[in-house]
């Protein structure tokens, strides 16, 4: 028997969610201090009315909703579900007021892009969209990369069990300190000292290759937050082309690289223990995995003979098979060229790179690479039970900062999740061909929506069809947040039809 | 002198027609370019647009990034040619529009495989402008109703 929600479940929902709208709200207040500083006035008063309208919003939840009563599992994963909603639609509303969003669907689509930290944008004449405007694009993948509720659980929600069920809740798999909190404020620490280095980092080099210094050092902020974050937005419509400079490249690939890594793994490096990199699951998988795709990207690569050189191939092969594998999408190739110039060997490594991912607790999306080295351990484990004598007990072991034995449960687990991931691209694959757009096309904007990644091959375009927007918003929302927040959400709903 | 005739004007038409087809057609747009990169790899092609962004000097040279309403393509340049620029597009500002003749790369083998130009002339077709904003008073009219909206909240929220 399905038991209805009762009135006091809403309640706390809505008392949550309000409390994270507010938050969410008072993060506009950086663009428009950015905005009356460069006195960009039209573009200031876009982020008043989108401040205004979300903290009524905010305010009437937390209002109307008031409880005391605590949050339970269903509650936390709901409210999170339901937060990376109600981002998209407040965050859109600055965006399309600025008139270089054609639609309100499409402010959506680059709000939810962005706070997934994908990357695929709809935007028009990017070449000239206001500083103010496009410092909120690269905020709210910072935002999103560190996690929506985890801003919420930083600054505004008391710690306790209502917090760690929404940090759960957030596809993060583990917490780095005991208290959820504190986590997340590692997690902000880590990301602001990364900020200061990489921005300065990318401004400098910027300066050097002859760009003017206030946008230097705004580009170097808004590329380290897109990359660290592994986001893939850039202020110009040629993305990381724009600069034509190989340290840009280089940087930019090392912040990709540190945003894929666990949080975890990042503590434990900076509490001094530097082995960890070397015998940690995740960091030798994704060795091995980057080493594989990109060994067979290259080798497709140099069967069409495009970049005769193999600097030129190193460069834009790795490239886009870093950006894809980290999930963020940086491109130094236009989108029509992945299909015109690589062929199909190139690109069907690029969206398995794509379709791996980072490491968990990480801001990547995707399968991710906890789960691909446990399924990897696990069949190990299998095929040792086959030569083994049938009463010998076989164990598998891994290292992930501490060594830890198989369990099937576990086992059962990772493979549930990385079917749905499976499911998800295969099934935004099947949306892009109902619509008339060819098999590799399709499979590589789905899985690169779904994975959160952000690279292109072309059919992310203003002049695509509504219903194909709509699924890349659900895919980057459910690839985002891996599901079982979203599953649970269906289930309230469907009790709240069905239920007694 | 009617044989003479006969004989330059067949030189004079080989000559024409021996050129590459390119090298005096209109402008090509950057989804032609983009599109049919392969065609035009090595090429002398025309490209028109707007001066986006930052004029990069690097050294002698400089990397231009024009941008038709298409896309926009990085077209590597003399200084000097580069130096005619007055206005690069942005928020704030129109870029000149410009006319650039050079070679067309697929993957430029000197610049990482960037698809790219590489300019021998520059001709400015109109210079830019500084762009004077208005101030949207039907935003301003909306931010202000909200704001009162905003303040009833506010105070209900206060009302135990």
């Amino acid at each position: 028997m399905i038991l209805r929600p009762h009135v006091d479940d809403v309640k706390i929902i809505g008392y949550y969610l309000g409390r994270i709208i507010l938050g969410l709200g008072l993060t506009m207040v950086v663009p428009i201090i950015l905005g009356l500083f460069l006195g960009e006035v039209n573009p200031v008063l876009d982020f008043v009315i989108g401040l205004e309208v979300t903290m009524i919003f905010g305010l009437l939840l937390t209002k109307i909703c008031s409880t005391d009563k605590e949050m339970g599992w269903m509650h936390g994963m709901i409210v999170v579900s339901l937060s990376w909603l109600a981002a998209t639609l407040a965050g859109a509303l600055p965006l399309v007021l600025s008139g270089h969003w054609s639609s309100y669907l499409d402010a959506c689509f680059d709000a939810m892009s962005g706070f997934a930290t994908t990357g695929l944008t709809l935007v028009e004449n990017l070449d000239h969209l206001s500083y103010t405007h496009n410092l909120w694009r690269h905020l709210i993948m910072f935002i999103g990369g560190q996690g929506i509720v985890i801003v919420a659980l930083s600054f505004l929600v008391k710690g306790g069990s209502g917090a760690l069920k929404m940090y759960f809740g957030e596809g993060r798999d583990e917490k780095i300190m005991p208290n959820v909190i504190n986590t997340s404020r590692f997690i902000w620490l880590v990301s602001i000292v990364f900020l200061v280095l990489g921005t300065l980092a990318l401004g400098l080099v910027s300066l050097l290759n002859g760009m003017k210094p206030f946008n230097s050092f705004f580009h170097g902020a808004c590329i380290f937050m897109a990359a660290f974050d592994t986001g893939g937005f850039a202020p110009q419509s040629q993305n990381v082309l724009y600069y034509h400079s190989l340290p840009y490249e280089i940087i930019t690939v090392i912040i990709m690289i540190l945003g894929a890594i666990n949080f975890k793994l990042h503590y434990h490096v900076w509490m001094g223990n530097r082995k960890e990199i070397i015998k940690n699951i995740e960091t030798i998988t994704l060795f091995v995995t980057v080493f594989i795709t990109f060994f067979v990207t290259a080798a497709g690569l140099a069967q069409t003979g495009v970049y005769p050189k193999a600097l030129m191939l190193l460069r834009k092969g790795f490239y886009q098979l870093i950006s894809g594998h980290t999930g963020t999408g940086y491109q130094t190739l236009y989108p029509s060229q992945l299909i015109n110039d690589w062929n199909h060997l190139s690109l069907v490594a690029l969206i398995c790179a794509m379709g791996l991912g980072g490491a968990v607790c990480s801001t990547t999306g995707a399968i991710k690479m906890l789960r691909v080295g446990v399924i990897f351990k696990a069949l190990i484990q299998d095929i040792k039970r086959i030569m083994m004598p049938e009463k010998a007990v076989v164990l598998q072991k891994i290292h992930h900062i501490r060594g830890i034995f198989l369990a099937d449960k576990q086992v059962r687990a990772v493979f549930l999740i990385t079917l749905a991931y499976l499911l998800l691209y295969g099934a935004g694959a099947m949306v892009g061909m109902w619509y008339g757009y060819p098999f590799i096309n399709s499979l590589f904007e789905s899985t690169s929506a779904a994975a959160n990644v952000g690279l292109s091959c072309g059919v992310t375009a203003v002049s695509m069809p509504a219903g194909l927007k709509l699924t890349y918003i659900a895919q980057m929302w459910a690839g985002r947040l891996e599901f079982m927040s979203i599953f649970t959400l269906l289930g309230f709903f469907v009790a709240a039809v069905k239920g007694k | 002198m009617r044989k003479y005739l006969i004989f330059y004007f067949f030189i004079l038409s080989f000559a024409f027609l021996s050129l590459p087809s390119t090298a005096y057609a209109a402008p090509l747009s950057s989804d032609e370019l983009i599109s049919n990169a392969k065609g035009y790899d090595g090429e002398p092609v025309s490209f028109a647009g707007e001066v986006i962004g930052d004029i990069m000097f690097r050294g002698a040279h400089a990397w231009v990034n024009i941008n038709d309403g298409e896309s926009a393509i990085g077209v590597w340049m003399p200084g000097e040619l580069a130096k005619k620029v007055r206005f690069t597009g942005s928020y704030k500002f129109i870029g000149d529009w410009v006319e650039i003749t050079g070679v067309f790369h697929r993957a430029c083998p000197e610049h990482g495989g960037d698809l790219d130009i590489h300019a021998q002339s520059i001709d400015k077709i109109s210079t830019g402008r500084q762009k004077t904003e208005k101030f949207n008073n039907e935003k301003k009219n909306l931010a202000l109703f909200l704001l009162g909206i905003l303040g009833l909240v506010w105070i209900l929220k206060l009302l135990k």
